[in-house]
C-alpha cells in the first residue's frame, strides 16, 4: 500500500520527541553517578514507577505487532496477551518483593546477592545482553514500519531515526529519563487506545461487497474459453498453470486483474473473486503486473478488511449495504459471530526465471472462526491432532506466562522506587494498567479486521490504520504514540543491556574498578554501541512480525533467567554453580533450539522448514524444565561439604 | 528458601503471594490444555452470547486484576526502617 504522509502525525511526534529529550537534558543533572543513572536513586514514586512498567513493558509487540495478527487472523494474537498479562502475575507475587531486596542495579546483582560470584555476573551479564537484543529486534523493525505513513520515508530511516533518539535519552539521563519517557508514554497508549475502542464502539459494522470485484456464478467449462465476461483471458504460464488463478486483460492496458476461482458445491459452477499479486520485492516490485505506485500507468495494493455479510437482525440497509450502528462491548461480539468477513490468503507462484509472485486472496470467513483460536498458521496445529503441534502451543504459552519475570528490562524497575511495599505496590498498578490496555488489543485487531483500512504487505500497520479509517486526526495521534511506543522500551532495553556491561561484565567479571561518574560513562558508551546494533538488526529483520519476534525473546528470557531466579529465592541447595549453569543452559538451548527451528528455517534463512532439526519452534517447554533440572543436579554436585557433613 | 524473608510480614507476603499465584497458575494451566487438546470447547457459546475462548480469555485479565487488588489489600508492611532499602514513611496498603 501507499500512504499519504501525515504532517499532523509527525507534528505530534516531533513535539513528544522534544519535550522527551528536552526532559532528558534537564534530569541528566540528577544522573551523574551511578545509583542515579541506573536506578534513579530508588526514587520514583510507586504510581509513576507502575505506569512506566506499562510503558516499558507494552512495547510494538503488544500494540503493532498483537493488533496487526488479531487484524489479519481474529482470536490467536489475543493468545499473546492472555500470555503476556497472566505472566505479571509470577512477578507480582513471585519476584517483586524480594528483587527489590535481593538487587541493585541489575538483574545479576539479585542472582549474585549471596554468593558474590564472577561467574553469576558474567552468566547473568551475557543473558541480559541477549535477552535485550532479541528484544529490541521487534521494537526496530516496528519503528521502522511506522515511518512510511508518517514520513513517507523508506523502513530503514524509521528504525535510523528512533535509534538515535533513544540513545539521546538514555546517555542524557539513564534511568530517570527513561522512567518518565515511559510513563508519558504508558499513559498516551492506554487513553488514546481507549478512545479509539469508544469511538471504533460508535461506528458499529457496515458491510462492503463493491471494493472488489466477483464474477459469476459462471459454468465451470467457460473458463477454458479465451474470454471471460466480455474480458480477455491471460493464457495461464510461467507458473500460473495447474494454479486456481485467472488472469484478464484490463482495458487500460496496465497490467492485468487477477482472479481466485472458488468452486461451488453441489453445482458446476465457479465463482471469480478478485485477488491481488505482488511480483518481487522493494522499489521495483510489480502490483497485478504494473509498477508500483500512483501515476498513471502505475498499479497499488487497495486496502482490504471487510464484513461481506452482516446478520439481519441487528442491522439496517443503506445503499445497498448493511450497518449496526453504534454496538457495545458484547453485542461487537455477538454481532460479528454472526457475520461473514472477509480474510486474505497468499500463495506463492514460483515464474521460471527464479523470480515469484505472491497472490493475495479473499477468504470468505464466518465470524465465529475468527472469534476462536485455531485460524493463524502458528496456531492451526492445534487442531491438527498432531502432538508436536500441540506441544509447540504449550511451549508458547508457557514461555510467556514465565518470561515476563525474566525480562531484564523490567526486572531493573524494581530498583527505581524506594522498599518492597512500593514495588509491589507499584507491580499492581502496572498490572491494572496493562491488563486494562490488553483487553482493548481485542476490539483494536477486530476492529482493524473489519475496518477496510488493512494494508495486506505490513499486518503491523493494523492499529494506526483502523484509526485513519476513523478519523485522520486520530491516526496522526495514534502513529505518534506508536512511535513513542517504541521510544519508550528501547530505552529500557538500552537501559538493561548497558546496565550489563558496565556494571555486570567490567566490573564485576573483569574487576575494572571504576567510579560512579566514570562507571556511568562507559555505560553511555555501550549504550551507543548496543543502540547501533539494535539499528543494523532492525533493519536486516524487517520482514517478520513483531509480535512473533518477541515470543522469541521471551522464551530465551524465561529458559535462561527464571529458573535461576526462583530455585535462588526458593531453594536452601542451590549453589552458584547451579546458578550459572542454569542460565547458560536455558540460554543456549533455547537459543539453539530457535535457530533451529522451521519458522527460522523459513522467514530468516529461506530454506524448506521441512528439513529443521527441532521437531517444533518454541523452545520453552524443553528449555525451561531442563534449565530447572540443569541447576539442581549442578548444585547437588557442588554442595559444600559442610552442608553434606550436616 | 535460599534467601528467606527475614520478617513475620515479609513471610505473610510471601505466603500469600504463592496461595495467589497457584490459584491463578491452575486457571491459566486450564485454559491452555483447554486450547491445546479441546480447542472445540472454545467455540461453545457459554454466557451472554460469547464463546468460552472471550469469557475465559477476559476472565483470565479480570481475575488478574481481583487478585492482584486483594494481595495489595492484605500484604504487610514492616515497620518504618526494617526494610532494606527504606527511604522514608511507607503508607502501607
Amino acid at each position: 500500500m501507499i500512504y499519504d504522509p501525515s504532517w499532523t502525525a509527525v507534528i505530534v511526534f516531533v513535539l513528544f520527541v522534544l519535550g522527551t529529550v528536552g526532559l532528558s537534558f534537564y534530569l541528566g543533572s540528577r544522573a551523574k553517578s551511578s545509583e542515579g543513572y541506573f536506578a534513579a536513586h530508588g526514587q520514583i514514586p510507586w504510581a509513576v514507577n507502575g505506569v512506566a512498567f506499562a510503558g516499558d513493558y507494552l512495547s510494538a509487540a503488544s500494540f503493532l505487532g498483537i493488533c496487526g495478527m488479531i487484524a489479519f487472523y481474529g482470536y490467536d494474537g489475543f493468545l499473546y496477551s492472555i500470555g503476556f498479562l497472566a505472566g505479571w502475575i509470577v512477578a507480582l507475587f513471585v519476584i517483586a518483593e524480594p528483587m527489590k531486596q535481593l538487587g541493585r542495579f541489575t538483574f545479576a546483582d539479585a542472582l549474585d546477592a549471596k554468593f558474590n560470584s564472577r561467574g553469576i555476573k558474567a552468566s547473568a551479564g551475557i543473558s541480559t545482553l541477549v535477552v535485550s537484543v532479541f528484544y529490541l529486534i521487534p521494537q526496530m523493525v516496528g519503528a521502522g514500519s511506522l515511518i512510511r505513513p508518517l514520513l513517507g520515508y523508506p523502513h530503514w530511516v524509521g528504525v535510523v531515526l528512533v535509534g538515535i533518539v533513544v540513545i539521546t535519552i538514555v546517555v542524557t539521563a539513564g534511568m530517570v529519563s527513561t522512567t518518565w519517557v515511559q510513563f508519558l508514554k504508558g499513559s498516551l497508549l492506554v487513553i488514546f487506545s481507549f478512545v479509539l475502542v469508544v469511538m471504533l464502539f460508535q461506528r458499529g459494522f457496515s458491510t462492503n461487497n463493491t471494493s472488489f470485484e466477483t464474477i459469476g456464478p459462471i459454468a465451470a467449462v467457460q473458463l477454458e474459453q479465451d474470454t471471460i465476461d466480455g474480458r480477455k483471458v491471460i493464457a495461464a504460464a510461467d507458473g500460473w498453470q495447474d494454479l486456481p488463478y485467472v488472469r484478464m486483460e484490463r482495458s487500460d492496458g496496465v497490467g492485468y486483474d487477477v482472479f481466485r476461482m472458488e468452486t461451488i458445491e453441489g453445482s458446476g459452477d465457479v465463482l471469480l473473486r478478485e485477488a491481488q499479486a505482488v511480483t518481487g520485492s522493494g522499489d521495483d516490485k510489480l502490483i497485478n503486473g504494473a509498477p508500483n505506485g500512483l501515476e498513471e500507468g502505475q498499479r497499488a495494493l487497495r486496502p482490504v478488511g471487510y464484513l461481506s455479510r452482516l446478520p439481519d437482525s441487528a442491522t439496517q440497509q443503506t445503499d445497498g449495504e448493511r450497518e449496526t450502528g453504534p454496538v457495545g462491548p458484547i453485542s461487537f461480539f455477538t454481532i460479528l459471530s454472526e457475520s461473514e468477513v472477509m480474510l486474505w490468503g497468499n500463495e506463492t507462484v514460483r515464474h521460471d526465471d527464479g523470480t515469484s509472485t505472491v497472490v493475495h486472496y479473499q477468504k470468505p470467513t464466518d465470524g465465529e472462526r475468527v472469534l476462536r483460536p485455531g485460524e493463524h498458521p502458528k496456531f492451526a496445529g492445534i487442531r491438527s491432532g498432531k502432538l508436536t503441534d500441540r506441544l509447540n502451543f504449550l511451549s508458547l504459552m508457557m514461555a510467556l506466562f514465565c518470561g515476563t519475570a525474566s525480562l531484564p528490562h523490567i526486572l531493573i524497575r524494581y530498583y527505581t522506587v524506594k522498599d518492597g511495599a512500593a514495588a509491589r505496590k507499584s507491580t499492581i498498578v502496572g498490572i491494572a494498567t496493562i491488563g486494562f490496555f490488553y483487553i482493548l488489543t481485542l476490539y483494536l485487531g477486530l476492529g482493524a479486521m473489519t475496518s477496510g483500512s488493512l494494508d495486506l504487505t505490513d499486518s503491523n500497520m493494523a492499529a494506526p490504520l483502523l484509526a485513519n479509517s476513523i478519523r485522520a486526526w486520530l491516526f496522526a495521534v495514534i502513529s505518534a504514540i506508536a512511535f513513542t511506543t517504541v521510544l519508550g522500551t528501547v530505552s529500557g532495553l538500552i537501559l538493561a543491556s548497558s546496565g550489563a556491561v558496565a556494571h555486570d561484565l567490567l566490573d564485576g567479571v573483569f574487576g575494572v574498578k571504576l567510579s560512579g561518574p566514570k562507571q556511568v560513562r562507559v555505560a553511555k558508551i555501550a549504550a551507543v554501541i548496543v543502540g547501533g546494533i539494535a539499528i543494523v538488526l532492525g533493519i536486516l529483520f524487517k520482514e517478520l512480525n513483531v509480535g512473533y519476534l518477541v515470543g522469541w525473546a521471551f522464551s530465551v528470557a524465561a529458559s535462561a533467567n527464571l529458573p535461576a531466579l526462583v530455585m535462588l529465592l526458593f531453594w536452601k541447595g542451590t549453589t552458584k554453580q547451579g546458578i550459572v549453569a542454569s542460565v547458560l543452559v536455558g540460554m543456549i538451548s533455547s537459543l539453539g533450539w530457535i535457530l533451529l527451528s522451521a519458522d527460522t528455517y523459513k522467514s530468516v534463512y529461506g530454506i524448506d522448514p521441512e528439513s529443521a532439526i527441532a521437531p517444533f519452534s518454541q523452545p520453552g517447554i524443553v528449555t525451561i524444565p531442563l534449565a530447572f533440572l540443569t541447576l539442581i543436579v549442578v548444585s547437588l554436585m557442588t554442595k559444600p561439604s559442610s552442608e553434606i557433613a550436616r | 528458601m535460599n534467601t528467606a524473608p527475614s520478617s513475620p510480614a515479609r513471610q505473610f507476603n510471601a505466603k500469600l503471594g504463592m496461595i495467589l499465584f497457584v490459584i491463578y497458575l491452575l486457571l491459566y494451566v486450564g485454559f491452555v490444555l483447554i486450547n491445546a487438546f479441546k480447542a472445540d470447547w472454545m467455540e461453545r457459546v457459554v454466557l451472554a452470547g460469547l464463546n468460552l475462548a472471550i469469557v475465559y480469555g477476559f476472565a483470565l485479565i479480570v481475575v488478574a486484576l481481583m487478585l492482584a487488588g486483594i494481595y495489595g489489600v492484605l500484604c504487610r508492611t514492616d515497620p518504618v526502617g526494617t526494610e532494606d532499602h527504606a527511604a522514608g514513611e511507607e503508607s502501607g496498603t
